[in-house]
């Protein structure tokens, strides 16, 4: 049985749903991941204790546990206790807050690169200190973030392929669904990794973008 | 009592880091529009007590009045704050390496504070940052970022910033040491401006030259206490302490 692409086109509609979808999840997941890194950062580093160890435990647990098993707990588990989420939301708030604690990792190390002065010289303007977080310090660590905070996003997109699990209709899956009806893996696998090499282009330009915008105003 | 006290009032200022005391027990004043110079070698404790006047190194020990309000006085957590917030915008405060924001154009480093604690809008912002750079000769830079600026364009710029708060007392934590002796002048001449605008100030330099020609009063600082002080012909022409006399000596070795 010799390889055929010539059957792809056949059945690009499904794939090109499957991208939809894979595109629809890593934006949601990445823009929860990136809010929630911040906000984990900014409790990690000035919140009062008593807020700090339970985000202190959330970052364990996410960070020390596999994706997928968290995946599960938050589509099958959240169930037992009466909270029914749909696919699509359980995989992007697993997604995202996997990655969130990633993000708040880099964004505290950023934080704490911004040189002391930036404070000092806010502080003594009569900011408050969150005021001059807000305006000083965070917009510096945002910045000197985002290119390793780029490569968690590459990192998220491969890594909701494992949202198949839990049956998000994404391209793995739509991949995996075509292959049982046309008993071709190698083909629709090699054109579901296709799509996700010109999804990862596109984000790889909307970082250049992004970082290019940026590098204008220093 | 108000009237009378001085606009500037540090009474018996102490702090401690630790087990190392740096400031031991200052008392000093400063009336409106006075410029005083404080020298000293480093160490000696004057950046701590520049800092403590703002309340950015907090004193152990003393209090620091400012135009007849406590800058030190004890209060809960949170309205200490909000009375120093309020407090610090009445004083400007210029540092050795600049800190100007370099995420934010000239403009924005100078509108931000207004527009933030005195609901300033955006042309009311833009009016005052303009009259400020212009004051400082930077108008025509005010769309650069403070990476495209020199050293003594940088520290006019936070001039200019300090001053769109319209503060009341002005500090500078050797504005000058950082910069290339060719661009020290500049900085200088800004400063000599606001001198003959009658703002005070307080000034921590190693520029005995400076000090010499804008200070009415100078205070020579070693090891955490003041060893002399008085106008600067005193100070740099007949110290009567050995401890000036021998910093000034080593200084003006140093310097040729």
């Amino acid at each position: 049985m010799g390889l055929d692409f010539s059957i792809v086109p056949k059945y690009l509609d499904i794939l090109l749903l499957g991208v939809a979808w894979t595109v629809g999840i890593t934006l949601a997941a990445a823009l929860l991941s990136f809010v929630g890194g911040i906000l984990f950062a900014l409790v990690a580093l000035y919140g009062p204790w008593l807020l700090r160890q339970p985000f202190r435990l959330v970052s364990w647990v996410f960070m020390g546990t596999p994706l997928l098993l968290q995946l599960f707990l938050i589509y099958f588990g959240l169930v037992q206790i009466g909270i029914d989420l749909p696919a699509f939301v359980a995989g992007s708030i697993g997604l995202g807050l996997h990655f969130a604690v990633y993000n708040s990792e880099l964004i505290q190390a950023a934080i704490l690169a911004v040189d002391r002065g930036q404070m000092e010289a806010a502080r003594t303007l009569g900011l408050s200190r969150g005021q001059a977080l807000r305006k000083v310090v965070v917009p510096q660590a945002v910045r000197a973030v985002i290119p390793p905070i780029g490569n968690n996003m590459i990192a998220l997109l491969k890594d909701s392929a494992l949202v198949s699990v839990i049956g998000v209709s994404e391209l793995t899956l739509s991949a995996q669904r075509v292959i049982g009806k046309t008993y071709r893996p190698f083909e629709f696998y090699l054109a579901a990794a296709a799509f996700y090499y010109v999804i990862n282009l596109c984000m790889e330009w909307v970082q250049r973008k992004i970082e290019r915008r940026i590098s204008v105003s220093r | 009592m108000a009237q009378n006290q001085p606009f500037v009032d540090i009474r018996h200022a102490q702090k401690s880091f630790g087990k190392v005391e740096v400031l031991k027990d200052i008392s000093l004043t400063v009336e409106r529009g006075q410029i005083v110079g404080i020298i000293g070698s480093s160490g000696s404790g004057k950046s701590t007590l520049l800092r403590a006047i703002n309340d950015l190194d907090p004193l152990s020990g003393g209090e620091i009045w400012l135009d007849g309000v406590q800058v030190n006085k004890k209060l809960p957590h949170r309205q200490y704050e909000a009375h120093i917030n309020a407090l610090r915008q009445q004083v400007g405060m210029v540092f050795q390496h600049f800190n100007l924001f370099p995420h934010l154009s000239v403009r924005d480093n100078v509108t931000m504070a207004p527009m933030l604690l005195k609901n300033l809008s955006r042309a009311e912002a833009n009016r005052l940052a303009e009259e400020q750079l212009d004051h400082v000769g930077m108008l025509e830079r005010i769309e650069y970022y403070p990476s495209q600026l020199s050293g003594g364009q940088k520290q006019r710029v936070a001039i200019a910033r300090a001053l769109a708060m319209k503060p009341k007392l002005m500090l500078f934590d050797e504005a000058t040491s950082a910069l290339d002796p060719e661009l020290v002048e500049e900085v200088n001449l800004v400063m000599k401006k606001l001198a003959e605008q009658h703002m005070t100030m307080i000034i921590v330099t190693h520029e005995m030259d400076f000090a010499a020609s804008v200070c009415d009063r100078v205070l020579f600082m070693d090891k955490g206490v003041v060893v002399e002080e008085g106008p600067p012909q005193v100070i740099f022409k007949n110290p009567t302490q050995p401890r000036t006399r021998e910093f000034l000596r080593k200084h003006i070795e140093g310097a040729s």
